[in-house]
C-alpha cells in the first residue's frame, strides 16, 4: 500500500480549492470546498471566516452528499394532464413553458386582483428579495417562515428592548460569567454559539440550561433546570419577582436607558390610560420616534419633571399625583406591583420548578450582575450628550430560542425575559447581551404593512410593504370592519404583532377560502405538505380538495424545491432550484445578515459547481419574472429588461433610484471604496469572493456597546442609512405600543377598532405588562385525558426535513422514536422501545416509544422533521424514515376550536400569530399486540419524478462520494 | 458473535477430516501394536485418509468464503509467531500434505521398516507418516480452538474448554464417520472404532455440556463505567450513535434472539451427541454400517448447529458500546 | 525520551454530541488514503455504512439528577494494540514513528479477525472492498507538509466546534494533548484490559456558585434610594417615648 506520506492529497488528480457560504443550514459558516477533477472531494469550514473560524457542522460537513443525492430535482415539470393533484404524476417541461405559464397567469392576476397570489417562502434567506418581488407585484399575501419559526422572539424582545436573539443579537460568552440558556436545542448560530460554549466552560463559566430535555447544549449545562414546557413566563416573573425584592437590579441603568423610571397615566377613566404623561411644552420634532416629552419623578425635588433633565433622578417606585390631579406611577412600580402575585413559591407549583432553586437563580444572576462588573477602557457619548471614560458591563449573559417562542404565551414571556434582562443590566453591554448590526431598530421598527384595502391596486405595487412593525392600531392591515386583508389574516385582529405573517394557516386559509379565495400560491423552499404545518394530514387532502365544480379550491400550486419533498407531489408546477454550490446568493444586509456584535458582517454564496441538469437558481427565477410581469424596480421606463440577470440585479439594484443602497453593504462605490451607501460598483462580487465571500466592517470601539444610546453610533448607523431616526432606543419595560391596542380593545382608541368579537381577546392579551397565561391550547384539551406536553427538538445533524436524502445523516437519524419517561411505560404498561399511541384531541400517531431519565416526567420528545412520507426525498418506499419515523405534526390543530364565540382562531400566540407548535398536549398508550410495528398514519408511497436518479445509479454515486483518487 | 457459515464448515468439516485421520492412525496403530482388531488393508487406510483429506480441502474451500480477499490468502502465514490463525493457516495445507502422504503410501503398499524396537514390533513408513500426519492434527485442533481461545473480549470462548471442546468434537465426529465407514466397508476395526467413537463422543457431550453451563454465568470484566470511564452507578446508552447498521452491529450480533440459541443448543445435545451416542451403542457388536451412517448425518447436523450456538453464544466486549438506537 | 505517540484527548465536558466528527471523518477519509468509506443501501431501509467515528450518547443517574452524556469513538491507537498481533497477514500494524494503528489493505484478507481483538467496536470492515479500515488518525492529513501548519489536524479535529478534540503526542510533556490529560484528568477507556489506549477522555467538571447571605443585602442595595428599605421617620415611636435615664 502507498505509503500516506508519499503523496499529498493535494496532488492527486487536479486540485483546486474555491470558498463560498455554506447552506446546509441557515446559519451561514464560511467554508472551503476542496475539488478533484472538478468533483467535490473535500468541504472544510473556511478558517479566514468571521463565522466559524474553521470549525463545521455534521451537516456542513455532508455537502457532497447533497449534490450527489438522488432526491435531486433536475428538470421543471408539470402536473400530467389528467392525473389528480397529489400523486406525483408529472411530465419534464422546458424553463421557457415553465416562465410562459407563469407569466400569462400571474400577469392576469396582477392586472385584475394581484392578491390572489401568494408567496409563502420557508427557511430561506433571500426574504429582501421574494419580499421585494411580492412587493412590486402588489399583494400582501407574502411571508416567510418567521410566523411559524420563532416570530415571538423576534417581536417580544424587539418591542421590548430594539433586537432580538435569532439572528439579530446574542449572548457575549467571551465576557459572561453566568449564561442561563433557555428552550435552546440548536439555532441559527449553530457553530459560533458550540465554539463560544466550549470557550466559556473552559474559562470557567457558569452554564445553566433551562429546558424540559436534557440533550445537546444543555447536557454540558453545569445546572440542567427542568422545566414544564409553556411555563417560562412563570419562571421568568418570578424570577424579576425575586430580583426585585431583594434590589438586585441595575437601578442606575434603569433610570438613565429605560422607560422604568417614567410615568404611566393611572386615571382609568381617560383615554390615555396607561400610556405615558407627557409635558405638552416640550417641542416634539416630527422626525421623532422616542419622543423626549415624557416625565419622570424626582426623587430631590419631589416633583415630575422631564425625564432625564439635568441633576434630576428618577423614582422607580412609589405613587404620585400631578398638579392636575391626574394620578401616576413610575412603570418600574407597576412592574412591582404586577410581579407582586408571581412570587417563586407560585412559580414552582406552575413550573416544577422548586421555589428554592428559583430564589437561588435569581440570586446567582442578580449577584453576578452587580458583584462581577466589566469595565472597559472605552469612551463613549450618550444620545444626551453625556460623556462616559468607559463601557461597563454585568456579566449574566442569556440566550433563548423557541422553547420561549413557539407558544402562544411566548410573547409574553419573552417580553419577560428581556425586561429580567434589562433589569439586570445587561443589554448591549458587554458580559451580556450584544447587538448585531443592522440592530438595534427603533422600536418599533419603521416598516410598515398595508393599512388596509386601498393598499391593493389592481396593477401597481403594494403600499406599505407586505411585513411590518405595527406602532398602533392604525397600522394594521384591515378593512373598514376591523376584518383581515391579508390570506393569513396577519395584522388583522386576531394577532394585530403578527410582524412574520402566519405562514402555517395560509393553506388552511385559503382552502377555506377565508378571508377569501386566491388563485396561486408559490411555495419555494417550504415542505408545507409536511414538516411545516400543522395537522399534516388534514393540510394534505386541502391541497387535493375541490369544489362544487370539481376544480381545486387551491387553483394553481408553484413548487420551487431543490428536492423531491412531500411537497412537490401536490404541484402543479414545479420549479428544480439548483444546490447552494451551484448558485450566486447573498446574506444581505436588507435582510438578515451575519453581523458579528462589533459591526455588520454580510456575505454571498459563488458557484462552485455548474447547475445539475436543467435546474435553475430561484434567485434567477425571481429576475426573470418579474422582468417579464414588467414590475415597477425590474424593469426600465420603457418595459425592457432591466438586469441581466441576478448577480448583475445584486450589483446595480437600488432601493431607489441614486439611493446608493443595494443589497450588498460591501465595496460600493464605483471603485469598491465605499460601504453600505454608495454607487453600484461593477466589481462587487469579486471583491467579496476576494475577501473569503464576506464584507465584515469592524465598528470603532467605542461605537461597539450601549449601542441603543450611544450618539456615536447611532450617528453613524443614521448616516450610513441603517436608521431612519437618531433617538436613542429605550427598552420597554412597560410596553405603551401594547397598551395602545388594549385602547382600542377598550374603545378609547381613536383609530381603528376590534370587532366586537375580538375585544376581550386584545384587552386580555395586549397588557403593557407581562403577565402569565397558560397556552391557550391547554384550555381547549382536557389535561387528565392528554396530561403529557409533547415537543420536537432539532437534531444537530439533521436540518428540518432537508437531510433524510442525504446518505451519510441518514445514517445518524434513520428513524426517530418518542422519547418518554419510564413512569410514562409504568402507567400505560409499555416498556422500553413499545410500540405506543399517540393522541391529542386533533390527531394521533403510531411510533415507537423510548425510555430516558432526561426530560422533565411530564414531557415527551422527538427528533423534529425526520418522519418521512413513503417514497419522498429519494428514498425507497420501505425506507425507515416512513416506515419507522413518524411526524408529530400530525397531532397538533392549526386551528383551536370556540375562540372567538364559536369562531376557530389559528393556534398561535394571539399577539404575534407565532404558530404554537410546542403548546401540544398528548396522551401516550401501549399498541395491541398484533399491531403492526411500523408508524402510522402511512400515506401512498410517492413516485418518483422525471429527472431523478434513482435506484443503482444513486447508489453507485453514494458509493464513489466525492472523487477517490489513489 | 454472528455465526459465519464458511466458519462454521470450516471448522466441523476439518474436525470431522482430523478426527477421522486420527482415528485411521489410532486402529491401525492399535493393530500394529497387537491389542486392536486384525489388521486392515491398505485401500482401507488409503480410501479413508482421502476421505479425511477431502473433509479437510472441503473445509479449506469453505474457509475462502470467509475471506474477503481470498486471493491473497497466501500472506496468512505470515504472521505465525503472533497469530493463531496464521498458524492454523500453517497447519491446515501440512495436514492435508501428510493425510495425502498417508494415503498414497497406503494406496502404493509402499511399507520400507523405518525402524525396529526392542519387543519386536517395527515401525513402517505409513505408520510414521500416520503418527506425523494426526500429530499434526492434534495440533491443528489446538490452534483452530485457540483462535477463539484467545480472544479474552469474548468471555464463552476465552477459556482451555474452547480448545478441550474443539479437539473431542472433532474426534468425536471423526471416529463415528470412521465407525460408519468401517461399517459400511465390512471392516474389522468396526467395533473397535464404534466404541472409540461411542467415548469419544460421550465425553466431548459431557464437555460441551459443562461448556454451556459455565457461559450462563460468565461475566464480562467490563462494564459501560469503564467504557465510559464515567463512574455512576446508573448508565444507560441513549444510541449507539447511527440507527441503520454497521459492521459493529453486524459481525457482533447473532441473528435470532436467544430462544435461537436455545431451541439449537437442545438440538445440537441431541443430534450432536444424544442421538448419535445411542445409535453407536445400539450398534455395536453388530454389522453393517447404516444405522452408523445416520449417527454420522445426525452428529453433523448437530455440529453444525453446535458451532452456530458457539459462535452466537460469544458476547464481545465492544456490544457495551452498541446497545441503542435512536 | 519516550517514542511518540499521537492521540485524541477528547474534553467531553464541553462534547456537545454535535456529530461534526463523524461526518468530517467520513468525508475527509472516503476520497482520502483511507477510502472509500462505503455505504449499502444508501437510500433504502436500514442502510449500513462504514465511518471511522460514531458520537454515542448515554444517560447518567435519574431523573432530575440525570446527566446526559455525548460520547466520541474511534480507534483509540492503543499502545499495546490486542488487534495488531492476532493479525494473520500483517495487515495490522502500529506505526513506529507516531503510534498510529493501521490495516495495509493491499495485505488485509478480510478475515475481521482482528476486529475480534479489539474491545472498543473501533474497527469498521468494508463489506465492498473486503479490507478493515479504522481511523487512521488522519495519518495522510497531519503528514501531508503541502498542508498549513496549523492545517495539519485529523479533520475530525478541525471541524469540532467546540474544540473538544485536542490533537497530539501524549508522550510530550509540552503538548496540548499532554498537559490536558494531567491538568484535567484525562482516562482511559477499559483500562482493566490492559490495551493502554494512546486516545484520552477528560472528563465533565461543574462550576458552581456559593453565595453568602449578606450578599443579597448590602449598603449599596437601590431600595434604599427608592425609600424601599425604609428608615424609620423622626417621629416614629422609640424607646424614648416611655424611658428616662
Ligand atoms: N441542526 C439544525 N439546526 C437548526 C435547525 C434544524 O432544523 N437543524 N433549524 C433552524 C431553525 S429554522 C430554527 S427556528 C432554529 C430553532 O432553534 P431552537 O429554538 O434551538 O430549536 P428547537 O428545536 O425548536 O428547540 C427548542 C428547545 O426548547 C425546548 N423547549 C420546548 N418547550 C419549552 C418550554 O416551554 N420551555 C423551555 N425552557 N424549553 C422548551 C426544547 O426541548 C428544545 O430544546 O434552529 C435552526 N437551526
Ligand atoms: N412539529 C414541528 N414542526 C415544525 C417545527 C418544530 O419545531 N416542530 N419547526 C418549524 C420551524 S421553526 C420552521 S423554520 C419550519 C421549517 O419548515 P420549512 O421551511 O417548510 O421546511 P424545511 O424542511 O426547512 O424545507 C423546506 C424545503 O426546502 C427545500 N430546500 C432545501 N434546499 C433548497 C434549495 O436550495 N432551494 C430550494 N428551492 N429548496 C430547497 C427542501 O427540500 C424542503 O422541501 O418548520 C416548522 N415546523
Ligand atoms: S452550521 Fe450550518 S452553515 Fe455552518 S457548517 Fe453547519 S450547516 Fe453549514
Ligand atoms: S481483517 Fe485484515 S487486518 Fe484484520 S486480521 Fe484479517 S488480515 Fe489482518
Ligand atoms: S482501539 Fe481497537 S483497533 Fe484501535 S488500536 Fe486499540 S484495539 Fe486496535
Ligand atoms: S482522526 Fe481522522 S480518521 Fe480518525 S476519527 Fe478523526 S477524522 Fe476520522
Ligand atoms: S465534533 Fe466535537 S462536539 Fe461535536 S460530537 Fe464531535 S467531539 Fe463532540
Ligand atoms: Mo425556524
Amino acid at each position: 500500500m502507498r505509503d500516506p506520506a508519499s503523496i499529498p492529497d493535494s496532488e492527486l488528480g487536479r486540485s483546486e480549492v474555491k470558498t463560498t457560504t455554506c447552506y446546509m443550514c441557515a446559519c451561514r459558516c464560511g467554508i472551503r470546498v476542496h475539488l478533484r477533477d472538478g468533483e467535490i472531494r473535500y468541504i472544510e469550514g473556511n478558517p479566514d471566516h468571521p463565522l466559524n473560524k474553521g470549525v463545521m457542522c455534521a451537516k456542513g460537513a455532508s455537502g457532497i452528499m447533497k449534490q450527489y443525492s438522488p432526491a435531486r430535482l433536475t428538470v421543471p415539470l408539470k402536473r400530467k394532464d389528467g392525473a389528480e393533484r397529489g400523486t406525483s404524476q408529472f411530465e419534464p417541461i422546458s424553463w421557457e413553458e415553465a416562465f410562459a405559464t407563469l407569466a400569462e397567469r400571474l400577469g392576469h392576476l396582477r392586472a385584475t386582483d394581484p392578491k390572489k397570489f401568494a408567496l409563502f417562502t420557508g427557511r430561506d434567506q433571500m426574504q429582501a428579495l421574494t419580499g421585494l418581488f411580492a412587493k412590486q407585484f402588489g399583494t400582501p399575501n407574502y411571508a416567510a417562515h418567521g410566523g411559524f419559526c420563532s416570530v415571538n422572539m423576534a417581536a417580544g424582545m424587539i418591542y421590548t428592548i430594539g433586537g432580538s436573539f435569532w439572528e439579530f443579537g446574542g449572548p457575549d460568552l467571551e465576557r459572561a460569567k453566568l449564561f442561563i440558556m433557555i428552550g435552546t436545542a440548536e439555532d441559527h448560530h449553530s457553530n459560533p454559539m458550540k465554539m463560544e460554549l466550549g470557550k466559556f466552560k473552559r474559562s470557567g463559566g457558569r452554564f445553566i440550561a433551562v429546558n424540559p430535555v436534557r440533550t445537546g447544549y444543555a447536557a454540558i449545562a453545569d445546572e440542567w433546570v427542568p422545566i414544564r414546557p409553556g411555563t417560562d413566563g412563570a419562571l421568568l416573573l418570578a424570577l424579576i419577582h425575586e430580583i426585585i425584592e431583594l434590589g438586585l437590579f441595575d437601578r442606575e441603568f434603569l433610570i438613565r436607558y429605560t422607560n422604568a423610571a417614567e410615568l404611566v397615566n393611572q386615571d382609568s377613566a381617560s383615554d390615555d390610560h396607561g400610556l405615558f404623561v407627557r409635558d405638552p411644552d416640550v417641542p416634539v420634532r416630527p422626525d421623532t420616534f422616542e419622543t423626549p416629552d415624557k416625565l419622570w419623578w424626582d426623587r430631590h425635588s419631589d416633583r415630575p419633571v422631564i425625564s432625564r433633565s439635568a441633576g434630576t433622578d428618577g423614582r422607580l417606585m412609589g405613587v404620585y399625583t400631578l398638579d392636575d390631579g391626574t394620578p401616576v406611577k413610575p412603570s418600574f412600580q407597576l412592574l412591582k406591583e404586577r410581579v407582586k402575585d408571581y412570587p417563586p413559591d407560585w412559580a414552582e407549583g406552575i413550573t416544577g420548578i422548586p421555589a428554592d432553586t428559583i430564589r437561588r437563580l435569581a440570586h446567582e444572576m442578580g449577584v453576578t450582575a452587580r458583584d462581577q462588573t466589566i469595565e472597559l477602557p472605552i469612551a463613549w457619548t450618550d444620545s444626551w450628550g453625556v460623556e462616559h471614560d468607559k463601557v461597563t458591563g454585568n456579566p449574566v449573559a442569556f440566550h433563548a430560542m423557541r422553547g420561549l417562542a413557539a407558544h402562544s404565551n411566548g410573547f409574553h414571556a419573552i417580553r419577560a425575559l428581556a425586561i429580567l434582562m434589562t433589569l439586570l443590566g445587561t443589554i448591549d453591554r458587554p458580559g451580556g447581551f450584544r447587538h448585531k448590526a443592522p440592530f438595534p431598530r427603533p422600536i418599533p421598527p419603521c416598516p410598515k404593512p398595508p393599512k388596509g384595502p386601498q393598499a391593493i391596486k389592481a396593477g401597481e405595487p403594494l403600499t406599505g410593504t407586505p411585513l411590518g412593525w405595527p406602532a398602533d392600531p392604525d397600522d394594521l392591515s384591515v378593512d373598514a370592519q376591523g376584518e383581515a386583508i391579508r390570506l393569513d389574516k396577519g395584522f388583522s385582529w386576531e394577532f394585530p404583532l403578527s410582524v412574520h405573517g402566519l405562514m402555517h394557516n395560509a393553506i388552511t386559509n385559503a382552502w377555506k377560502g377565508d378571508p377569501y379565495p386566491i388563485d396561486t400560491m408559490l411555495l419555494f423552499m417550504a415542505n408545507m405538505a409536511w414538516n411545516s404545518s400543522m395537522n399534516t394530514s388534514e393540510v394534505r387532502k386541502m391541497l387535493t380538495d375541490k369544489d362544487e365544480s370539481g376544480a381545486y379550491k387551491i387553483p394553481f400550486l408553484v413548487v420551487c424545491d431543490a428536492f423531491q419533498s412531500e411537497t412537490v407531489a401536490f404541484a402543479d408546477l414545479v420549479l428544480p432550484d439548483t444546490s447552494y454550490l451551484e448558485r450566486h446568493d447573498v446574506m444581505s444586509i436588507l435582510d438578515r445578515p451575519i453581523s458579528e456584535f462589533d459591526g455588520p458582517v454580510d456575505s454571498v454564496r459563488v458557484p462552485i459547481l455548474p447547475p445539475l441538469g436543467d435546474t435553475k437558481p430561484f434567485q434567477e427565477v425571481v429576475i426573470e419574472l418579474a422582468t417579464r410581469l414588467k414590475l415597477p424596480g425590474f424593469t426600465n421606463k420603457d418595459g425592457s429588461r432591466k438586469f441581466r440577470d441576478y448577480p448583475d440585479f445584486i450589483v446595480n439594484f437600488e432601493t431607489e433610484p441614486g439611493s446608493g443602497i443595494g443589497f450588498l453593504s460591501g465595496w460600493r462605490g464605483k471603485a469598491g471604496e465605499k460601504f453600505l451607501v454608495g454607487e453600484p460598483n461593477p466589481n462587487q462580487w469579486d471583491m467579496y469572493a476576494r475577501n473569503n465571500n464576506h464584507y465584515h466592517h469592524e465598528l470603532p470601539r467605542s461605537y461597539q456597546y450601549m449601542r441603543n444610546w450611544n450618539k456615536g453610533y447611532l450617528d453613524w448607523a443614521y448616516r450610513h442609512r441603517l436608521v431612519r431616526y437618531t433617538d436613542p432606543i429605550i427598552p420597554h419595560i412597560y410596553s405603551e405600543v401594547l397598551q395602545k391596542f388594549r385602547l382600542a380593545g377598550e374603545g378609547k382608541w381613536r383609530g381603528k377598532q376590534p370587532p366586537d368579537r375580538l375585544r376581550e381577546r386584545v384587552k386580555t392579551f395586549f397588557d403593557p405588562l407581562p403577565f402569565y397565561y397558560a397556552p391557550l391550547e391547554w384550555g381547549k384539551s382536557d389535561s387528565s385525558a392528554f396530561p403529557l406536553a409533547a415537543l420536537t427538538q432539532r437534531p444537530m445533524a439533521m436540518y428540518h426535513s432537508w437531510d433524510s436524502q442525504n446518505a451519510w445523516l441518514r445514517q445518524i437519524h434513520t428513524s426517530n422514536v418518542l422519547f418518554v419517561h419510564p413512569k410514562v411505560g409504568t402507567v400505560g404498561n409499555f416498556g422500553d422501545g413499545a410500540w405506543v399511541w399517540v393522541e391529542s384531541p386533533w390527531g394521533k400517531v403510531r411510533c415507537q416509544a423510548r425510555f430516558s431519565e432526561a426530560l422533565e416526567p411530564g414531557t415527551v420528545w422527538t427528533w423534529n422533521a425526520v418522519g418521512k412520507a413513503s417514497g419522498a426525498w429519494g428514498l425507497d418506499p420501505d425506507a425507515n424514515e416512513a416506515r419507522k419515523g413518524f411526524l408529530l405534526n400530525h397531532l397538533i390543530t392549526e386551528e383551536l376550536p370556540n375562540m372567538a364565540g364559536s369562531i376557530a382562531i389559528s393556534n398561535s400566540d394571539p399577539v404575534t400569530g407565532q404558530a404554537a407548535w410546542y403548546d401540544l398536549k398528548v396522551r401516550v398508550t401501549a399498541c395491541q399486540p398484533g399491531e403492526a410495528e411500523e408508524s402510522w398514519p402511512q400515506f401512498d408511497p410517492m413516485p418518483p419524478v422525471p429527472g431523478q436518479t434513482i435506484g443503482f445509479k444513486s447508489k453507485v454515486r453514494a458509493f464513489m462520494a466525492g472523487r477517490k483518487g489513489k | 458473535m454472528r455465526p459465519a457459515f464458511s466458519v462454521l464448515f470450516l471448522t466441523t468439516l476439518i474436525g470431522t477430516g482430523q478426527g477421522l485421520l486420527i482415528a485411521l492412525v489410532t486402529a491401525q496403530f492399535f493393530f500394529v501394536i497387537g491389542s486392536g482388531p486384525s489388521g486392515e488393508s491398505g485401500a482401507f487406510y488409503a480410501l479413508g485418509s482421502a476421505l479425511a483429506l477431502a473433509l479437510l480441502g472441503l473445509g479449506l474451500v469453505a474457509s475462502f468464503f470467509h475471506l474477503a480477499n481470498p486471493q491473497r490468502a497466501w500472506r496468512s502465514a505470515a504472521k505465525w509467531r503472533t497469530s493463531w490463525l496464521s498458524r492454523e493457516v500453517i497447519l491446515i495445507p501440512a495436514v492435508c500434505g501428510l493425510t495425502l502422504l498417508y494415503a498414497l503410501d497406503h494406496w502404493l503398499g509402499w511399507t520400507p521398516v523405518l525402524m525396529v524396537f526392542a519387543n519386536g514390533k517395527a515401525l513402517d513408513l505409513p505408520m510414521a507418516l500416520g503418527f506425523a500426519a494426526a500429530a499434526a492434527a492434534l495440533v491443528l485442533f489446538v490452534c483452530t480452538g485457540m483462535i477463539y481461545a484467545c480472544v479474552k473480549f469474548i468471555r464463552q470462548w476465552s477459556s482451555s474448554w474452547t480448545v478441550i471442546n474443539f479437539l473431542l468434537m472433532g474426534l468425536s465426529s471423526g471416529f463415528t464417520l470412521a465407525a460408519a465407514y468401517a461399517g459400511l466397508m465390512d471392516s474389522v476395526l468396526r467395533d473397535f472404532l464404534v466404541a472409540d467413537a461411542l467415548a469419544a463422543t460421550l465425553l466431548a457431550m459431557a464437555t460441551r455440556l459443562y461448556q454451556v453451563r459455565r457461559n450462563g454465568h460468565v461475566r464480562f470484566r467490563s462494564s459501560l463505567k469503564t467504557a465510559i470511564g464515567t463512574h455512576h452507578p446508573q448508565i444507560r446508552q441513549i444510541t449507539q450513535g447511527f440507527m441503520g447498521q454497521s459492521f459493529n452491529t453486524i459481525e457482533f450480533t447473532a441473528p435470532g434472539g436467544a430462544g435461537t440459541v436455545r431451541g439449537l443448543t437442545v438440538f445440537f445435545i441431541l443430534a450432536g451427541f444424544a442421538v448419535p451416542a445411542a445409535l453407536l451403542a445400539a450398534s455395536l457388536g453388530g454389522t453393517g454400517g447404516a444405522l452408523l451412517a445416520v449417527a454420522v448425518a445426525s452428529q453433523f447436523a448437530g455440529l453444525l448447529a453446535e458451532r452456530w450456538v458457539f459462535f452466537a453464544a460469544g458476547v464481545h466486549v465492544q456490544n457495551l458500546y452498541y446497545q441503542a438506537k435512536a | 525520551m519516550s517514542k511518540v505517540q499521537l492521540a485524541l484527548v477528547i474534553d467531553l465536558n464541553v462534547c456537545v454530541g454535535c456529530h461534526a466528527c463523524v461526518t468530517s471523518c467520513k468525508e475527509w477519509n472516503t476520497s482520502g488514503w483511507a477510502g472509500p468509506l462505503t455505504d449499502q443501501n444508501p437510500y433504502g431501509a436500514d442502510p449500513t455504512g462504514v465511518f471511522f467515528n460514531r458520537v454515542q450518547t448515554y444517560e447518567c443517574g435519574t431523573y432530575p439528577n440525570t446527566e446526559t452524556i455525548h460520547f466520541p469513538k474511534s480507534c483509540l491507537h492503543c499502545e499495546e494494540p490486542p488487534c495488531v498481533p492476532v493479525c494473520p497477514t500483517g495487515a495490522s500494524y502500529k506505526r513506529e514513528e507516531d503510534g498510529i494503528v493501521l490495516v495495509d489493505y493491499d495485505k488485509c484478507i478480510g478475515c475481521k479477525y482482528c476486529s475480534w481483538s479489539c474491545p472498543y467496536g473501533a474497527r469498521e470492515f468494508d463489506p465492498v472492498q473486503g479490507v478493515m479500515k479504522k481511523c487512521t488518525l488522519c495519518v495522510d492529513r497531519i503528514t501531508d507538509t503541502t498542508l498549513a501548519e496549523d492545517r495539519r489536524k485529523p479533520a475530525c479535529v478541525l471541524a469540532c466546534p467546540p474544540a473538544a478534540r485536542i490533537f497530539g503526542d501524549i508522550n510530550d510533556p509540552e503538548s496540548e494533548a499532554a498537559k490536558a490529560i494531567r491538568d484535567y484528568g484525562g482516562f482511559q477507556l477499559m483500562p482493566e484490559w490492559g490495551t493502554n489506549p494512546a486516545n484520552h477522555y477528560l472528563p465533565r467538571r461543574k462550576i458552581s456558585m456559593t453565595l453568602h447571605k449578606d450578599e443579597l443585602v448590602r449598603a449599596d442595595n437601590p431600595l434604599k434610594i427608592e425609600g424601599e428599605l425604609p428608615r424609620p421617620s423622626f417621629n416614629a415611636p422609640s424607646i424614648d417615648d416611655l424611658s428616662g435615664w
